[in-house]
């Protein structure tokens, strides 16, 4: 443990995948997946419903488990250990499609919960990191509120800061705006470009095209869970080289 | 950075119209609006009164209510002498009568936790649950039994009534809640071996009457052990309760860990949480909540059913109101004493089924997952 937090900054990369496979049963869902993402890079994953994007980053964190190849986070080699999982966990922070707050917690215990646990910090530190966190989100004023309460664009900005609130230098974001009525896809967008801004290290999986062209320094296409394409926005929308790629953006920038 | 979200501008909302009020216009509304409704209401009510007048008429108004023996029995209507006469065995058994002053101390001690406990208003949750799961057991150990402290030793022999019916109640449900949760993470866990332990756990004792458990645990038990060990029979039978409803309680937790979505224990380990802070913290108050009437029924369930230890020769509530059936001087009043041993565990059973209401009504937090 030591040696791989020794490890933890310099020019080491924040995330190397390599030579990745999953299976699910005898479905190939990751395909000899090789990627590597720098500190502060802003990544954006598409490709069609199925392809594969989303189980891989939740391979980042251990959520999925692959069955071949070699995930290295933040210098930390992924193992089976639980100890070496939970120490890549509190690295990299995750906000899901649908929110996944915690129902039973208000929106500031939501936030303080694993500052309290796992971090072991005093409660009123918490409370305030939660509330500088609320803040930049625009929600401190529902602190008290419990999600059933809130609205799917609050809940997910609630879900942004509950995941910065651990200091994360990675976050993963899963379709963040695809359960949002078209009217709050917005509010959660603008917390994310300006998270971005801020130089936070991004691997979003996405079909919000305007999003990856204003902030992604790369974007990745996938399909049958291959990497097919991998390029900054500008050559990926204005001129794709593969024939799925082409067909993909047509499908979905078309109307 | 947020834009504004369209909820944030809220148009006023207009009252609705006035309802009706007063037990007339309720009256009105809800059983004598139409005709075949007044019918159906009149028919309903009168049903009612000619089955449950000859009852009132029989438990209540030509009932004899004072006295202390036989004779003040009329014979018209039911004799609550007969209770009165024998209340203090209903209530302590064949507890020696010098040292009953020990069981009203742990009586009035359990009350004034479970109120303390379960009223809102009173501050000191965590004190009040420390006692009760610390303090509590020690005291009425220590009171019950004796032994210690100068005070006489008195043999679970001799324990009866309605302390002995809680007593076993209480011990079963505190002792079945934590192992039916174990059980039930159990059974979900991710390592074989300790699902398999708990699958043939939770199935044997399921598997099994619990008249069976009983006398297993009475009978059988003490062929296996050596007779130099002499297991007290209550606490066998405590053990054998316990073993049987937690497997009860294992499946009735189960349904509610099924019912949370995935995404929360997922969300609970993105944020690094570990696997008893996710199950403590985030799936289980969940889980629990949702199957507060699972829970609940499983208890009343345990609670009616400690009256089957009887058959092991522990003289509960019912067995001693039975035993005092066979008592020369008050043979013939079998029904006074199946009606008040009924109304006793109907007042603890429905308390316990209108608390867990309210528990439920209190615990909603606008739960949309």
């Amino acid at each position: 443990m030591n040696e791989a937090t020794a490890t933890s900054h310099g020019d080491t990369p924040m995330i190397e995948m390599t030579g990745l496979n999953k299976w699910y049963g005898d479905f190939h869902v990751l395909r000899d997946i090789d990627l590597t993402v720098k500190r502060g890079e802003r990544i954006v994953v598409c490709g069609p419903s199925g392809s594969g994007k989303s189980t891989l980053i939740r391979c980042i964190n251990h959520l999925e488990t692959h069955q071949q190849g070699e995930i290295v986070v933040n210098g930390v080699p992924m193992t089976q250990d639980v100890k070496r999982i939970e120490q890549i966990r509190r690295n990299v922070g995750m906000v899901f499609q649908h929110f996944n707050l915690f129902p039973h917690l208000s929106v500031l215990e939501n936030c303080c919960l694993s500052q309290t646990w796992v971090q072991k910090k005093p409660r009123a530190e918490a409370h305030k990191t939660a509330m500088e966190y609320l803040e930049r989100v625009q929600i401190a004023d529902q602190a008290y509120k419990y999600p059933g309460q809130l609205s799917g664009g609050q809940q997910q900005r609630v879900a942004i800061a509950r995941a910065l609130c651990m200091r994360p230098e990675v976050m993963l974001f899963d379709e963040p705006t695809s359960a949002l009525d078209p009217e709050m896809i917005k509010e959660v967008l603008d917390v994310m470009v300006e998270l971005a801004r801020e130089g936070m290290t991004m691997l979003c999986v996405t079909h919000e095209m305007g999003f990856a062209k204003t902030v992604a320094d790369r974007v990745i296409f996938m399909d049958q869970g291959q990497i097919i394409e991998e390029a900054p926005p500008e050559t990926f929308f204005n001129n794709p080289r593969s024939e799925r790629t082409k067909l993909f953006l047509s499908q979905i920038l078309g109307h | 950075m947020a834009g504004e979200s369209m909820r944030d501008v809220m148009i006023e909302a207009r009252r609705p119209p006035n309802a009706h009020r007063g037990v007339v216009k309720w009256l009105q509304r809800n059983l004598f609006n139409g005709p075949i409704n007044s019918v159906v209401s009149v028919i309903t009510i009168g049903v009612l009164l000619w089955a449950l007048w000859p009852f009132v008429q029989w438990a209540l108004i030509q009932a004899d209510w004072l006295g202390d023996s036989r004779q003040a029995c009329s014979g018209e209507g039911a004799c609550w002498v007969f209770i009165s006469a024998r209340f203090e065995s209903i209530i302590y058994g064949f507890y020696p009568e010098a040292a009953r002053w020990r069981v009203d101390i742990v009586f009035a001690l359990m009350a004034g936790l479970l109120a303390w406990l379960a009223i809102p208003r009173i501050p000191g949750k965590r004190w009040a649950a420390i006692i009760a799961v610390v303090g509590f057991p020690i005291a009425a150990y220590v009171l019950l039994l004796g032994g210690h402290f100068g005070l006489m030793h008195v043999s679970t022999r001799n324990w009866g009534g309605l302390m002995l019916t809680l007593t076993v109640a209480t011990i079963g449900i505190v002792g079945s809640l934590p192992i039916g949760i174990v059980l039930a993470l159990g059974r979900r866990s991710n390592m074989p071996l300790v699902r398999a332990v708990s699958v043939v756990f939770i199935e044997f004792w399921r598997g099994v009457p619990l008249i069976t458990v009983l006398f297993m645990a009475s009978v059988m038990l003490p062929l296996f052990v050596p007779t130099e060990v002499e297991f007290d029979k209550l606490l066998r039978a405590l053990v054998g309760i316990m073993l049987f409803w937690s497997a009860y309680m294992a499946e009735v937790i189960r349904g509610g860990l099924q019912a949370i979505p995935s995404g929360q224990d997922e969300a609970g380990k993105a944020l690094g949480l570990g696997y008893w802070h996710r199950m403590g913290l985030i799936v289980l108050p969940q889980a629990l909540k949702l199957v507060i009437p699972g829970i609940v029924n499983t208890f009343i369930a345990l609670f009616k059913d400690t009256s089957l230890v009887l058959i092991i020769g522990l003289f509960d509530l019912l067995a001693i109101i039975r035993a005092g059936l066979t008592d020369s001087d008050w043979l013939g009043f079998a029904t006074e004493g199946y009606v008040f041993a009924a109304l006793v565990f109907w007042v603890f059973c429905f308390s316990m089924s209108r608390y867990s209401q309210y528990i439920e009504k209190r615990l909603q937090t606008g739960h949309t997952n």
